[in-house]
């Protein structure tokens, strides 16, 4: 330490010590709880949660709030509406199917028996319709929520043949 | 014969790495000369092998030398010259030997731009950044050898992700690490100076001009990712909170306050201990980035492969840097210098005040982006944190911070009046206040949110804009003579403050204007048809085709109109890789000061009458995003010419070590 910058032997405009130091405390307080409002407020409100097309079939996943669906697009499910923008598809992890509807563009690795996550939510019919669908990026990628919900789909069926 | 040679040097620089690493700090610790004088040279040394290693490894791909695994993974005899060697970097095992590379890189330049600090402070500040290569090079060795061989040899290569095949992989991961790394280079001066038992003004006067350097490459950096997303991605966003963005932006908060901190640190003496802190923290981050991104535990386009062993390799090594750096610091910072004394309304508050709203967004980023790992590492399902998360919890962090950012930049160092701030800061806060309600107003939105979130925007960016004019004008009030000899008076590191501060207020303008502005449609299209977005309207003429070198492309042709006249043609594709078998979209943008007209093809439907699905936008503004980040970056390089550190480099270090202060400018 150097010590010049320090030297400074003034309090200042009046205010004490304590006074500075309870503005410091006060200060601290009002905004660790505001931003502590804000991130749990933000993430109660934004979090999306992953279900496989199983779990939709149980009626696990929710009807009212929107949520992640991942799996393979069944294959020959894909249909698209007379309008060219909307597309039927279904989202399988080989045990259990679930309808997907979406409207736009797709991204450039959607296909048939490939890996997909949309997000959006159930209607009343049980069709999920969805906001948006997910793009990868590698052909050979398959997302691990994808991947995991395959396996467990796969390790159910061979545990129901062994029953 | 080639990659072994690479090989071996990898293994020779880790040997010297190794050396650089101990001897220099056993040297500095125990006062041996003989081993402190080491570390130039072994720097530099380290530097030469990885110049080596990496050239070996281009030439590989440059001459498609598919017995090398990396190679035959990621590039292709039909790849172009400057595709294949970008395709160094673009896998897994390649970017990390970028990254040692960058890391003797810069160790190499504090090797050479140090000759007037102490030989003490070079032989540990050489020695950590020594250590932290060894690491490196250690993993790549075990974990992530770039040049393994494969047998049989296959006569043609996977080639590079289509996506990748862009500009954007020639410019942005190199100036991604260059910024990542150099953080490096503030960490090490940081536990050097722990080490030393040394904390002052001119401990953070050396290591402020590295920090800054790296600052702007990671500005940069992440400015050509954003750019480079926009357009590549057909998605029309610049910006989707992916845990990959955010582990570049995460060090980059830090490092934003990493240097406004060292800037009190030099001046004023204060916050020593809150710099160190912040200088390893910006180096912890950096490092936690690449272990987010490479260990494939986040899902994304930077996400190669899955190793656990890579995972592991890189989670040990983090947790000796962060904790090792950590405890240290526990350990001497409390009897390292004392903290200097300011008022609680002053310049210091303001950037006290400032580092930690920037350091708690960096927490709450970090915690979205880890929160998914938490849970699902926890078994308790599965979940992700999507953009509205950060959105509603960063945007009110920075307008707070946007707020104390003009006080900032006017409020006095120790001690800041009330009555003279308030003089001021009253017209800028009048003309904010009148400007951010009438131009949403004048711009024709009536919905209260809308004009509200508008009102945000521009009030922010204003807020700046007319403090940062007070700024300039307070300074000139005591000064005699005509405006430009005033103007030059003005030491360049106030104007580099002065064009950073400004390029936010330009960042800020674009965002609020893309928000509120900006227009999306996806449609059917049959030749002839014409649609409109904003003030123009796009006509679609025809599909041809076209070859590419190493793909197949179907190429859109569609009239940019404007009041039904054609202003030019636009050119979107939509691409068939042939070695990946890969569609690719490429979307064609007119780009302009006030906006993008951006037109993107999305897939064939087969009626017969040749209709394609089409995504059309309308972005205005959004040039002003990447021209925020160049103003930002070209404050930083304002500061850095500043005189204060030419004047320096010539002083000789006795003097500086006296403690004696530096020519300052004048206030």
């Amino acid at each position: 330490m150097t010590g010049q910058q320090a030297a400074n032997p003034q309090s200042g405009s009046g205010m004490s010590a304590r006074k500075k130091r309870f503005l410091w405390i006060g200060f601290g307080l009002l905004l660790s709880f505001a931003i502590t409002a804000l991130v749990v407020k933000g993430l109660s409100a934004n979090v999306t949660y992953f279900y496989s097309p199983t779990e939709v079939a149980q009626n696990v996943a929710p009807k009212d709030r929107a949520f992640r669906i991942g799996g393979m697009v069944e294959e020959k499910s894909l249909r698209r509406a007379a309008d060219g923008l909307t597309i039927y598809f279904g989202v399988t992890d080989s045990a259990h199917t679930v309808k997907a509807v979406y409207t736009g563009i797709l991204p450039d690795l959607f296909a048939e028996g490939k890996g997909v996550v949309a997000q959006g939510k159930l209607d009343e019919n049980g069709v999920f319709q969805a906001t948006r669908v997910l793009a990868k990026h590698d052909e050979n990628y398959v997302a691990p929520e994808v991947a995991e919900a395959m396996d467990k789909a796969h390790k159910e069926a061979v545990l129901k043949t062994l029953k | 014969m080639i990659p072994e040679i690479g090989q071996f040097a990898l293994i020779l620089a880790l040997i010297l790495a190794l050396v650089q690493g101990t001897l220099p700090l056993v040297g500095a610790a125990q006062g041996i000369p003989v081993w402190m004088f080491l570390s130039r040279r072994t720097a530099q040394g380290v530097f030469f092998f990885l110049i080596l290693a990496f050239g070996c490894l281009i030439y590989s791909f440059i001459v498609n030398d598919f017995s090398v695994l990396n190679v035959a993974s990621n590039s292709n005899t039909q790849l172009p010259l400057h595709y294949r060697i970008a395709a160094s970097w673009g896998s897994h095992e390649g970017s990390i030997l970028m990254w040692v590379f960058m890391l003797g890189l810069w160790s190499c330049a504090v090797s050479v731009f140090s000759r007037h600090l102490p030989e003490e402070v070079v032989a540990r500040v050489l020695g950590v950044m020594g250590l932290v290569t060894a690491g490196l090079l250690l993993f790549l060795l075990f974990t992530s050898n770039p040049f393994e061989r494969l047998f049989p040899v296959p006569t043609e290569g996977r080639d590079l992700n289509p996506l990748l095949q862009d500009p954007g992989m020639v410019l942005h991961p190199p100036m991604l690490y260059m910024g990542y790394v150099g953080f490096s280079v503030a960490f090490a001066f940081a536990v050097a100076a722990l080490l030393g038992g040394r904390l002052d003004a001119t401990w953070a006067r050396w290591s402020r001009p590295w920090t800054t350097v790296a600052w702007c490459f990671l500005t940069v950096g992440i400015m050509i990712g954003s750019w480079w997303a926009y357009y590549e991605l057909g998605w029309g966003g610049w910006w989707f909170w992916d845990p990959v963005e955010n582990a570049s932006l995460l060090p980059w908060l830090i490092g934003t306050a990493l240097i406004h901190s060292l800037a009190v640190t030099e001046k004023r003496g204060t916050f020593k201990i809150w710099t160190v802190l912040l200088a390893i923290c910006a180096f912890s981050l950096s490092l936690l980035g690449t272990f987010l991104v490479r260990s494939g535990v986040l899902t994304s386009v930077h996400a190669f492969t899955t190793d656990p062993r890579r995972g592991l390799f890189i989670l040990v090594f983090l947790g000796l840097v962060i904790g090792g750096s950590l405890a240290l610091f526990a350990f001497r910072a409390p009897r390292v210098g004392t903290q200097g004394k300011f008022e609680f309304i002053s310049r210091e508050t303001a950037l006290l005040c400032n580092n930690i709203l920037l350091a708690v967004a960096c927490g709450t980023v970090l915690l979205g982006t880890l929160y998914p790992l938490f849970l699902d590492a926890l078994n308790l399902g599965k979940i992700s944190v999507g953009p509205p998360y950060f959105e509603a919890v960063f945007v009110p962090i920075m307008a707070l911070l946007i707020v104390l950012m003009g006080i900032g930049a006017i409020a006095r160092w120790k001690e800041s009046p009330l009555a003279e701030l308030w003089e001021k800061l009253r017209a800028p806060l009048a003309v904010t206040v009148v400007c951010a309600v009438a131009l949403p107003l004048i711009l024709g939105r009536t919905h209260w949110q809308s004009v509200a979130l508008l009102a945000l925007g521009f009030g922010m960016a204003f807020w700046i804009i007319t403090t940062l004019i007070v700024s300039v004008t307070d300074r000139l009030r005591h000064l005699q003579g005509g405006l430009w000899y005033k103007l030059q008076r003005q030491p360049l590191s106030f104007w580099g403050m002065w064009f950073a501060h400004f390029g936010v207020a330009i960042f800020i303008i674009g965002v609020t204007v893309v928000k509120g502005f900006e227009a999306e449609r996806d449609v059917r299209m049959t030749p002839g048809d014409v649609i409109s977005v904003g003030d123009y309207a796009f006509r679609f003429v025809g599909i041809e085709d076209r070859q590419g070198p190493n793909y197949h492309a179907a190429r859109g042709t569609f009239e940019l109109l404007k009041d039904d006249k054609k202003v030019r043609n636009l050119y979107p594709e939509k691409r068939m890789y042939f070695a990946h078998g890969m569609p690719m979209t490429e979307a064609a943008i007119d780009s302009g000061f006030f906006g993008d007209r951006y037109v993107s093809l999305g897939e064939e439907i087969n009626d017969g009458k040749g209709s394609w699905s089409v995504r059309v936008y309308y972005k205005p503004f959004i040039t002003w995003l990447w021209g925020g980040c160049i103003l930002m970056t070209l404050g930083g390089v304002l500061a850095l010419s500043d005189r204060r550190y030419r004047v320096y480099a010539r002083k000789p270090a006795k003097e500086l070590l006296a403690g004696h202060t530096l020519p300052r400018p004048a206030h």
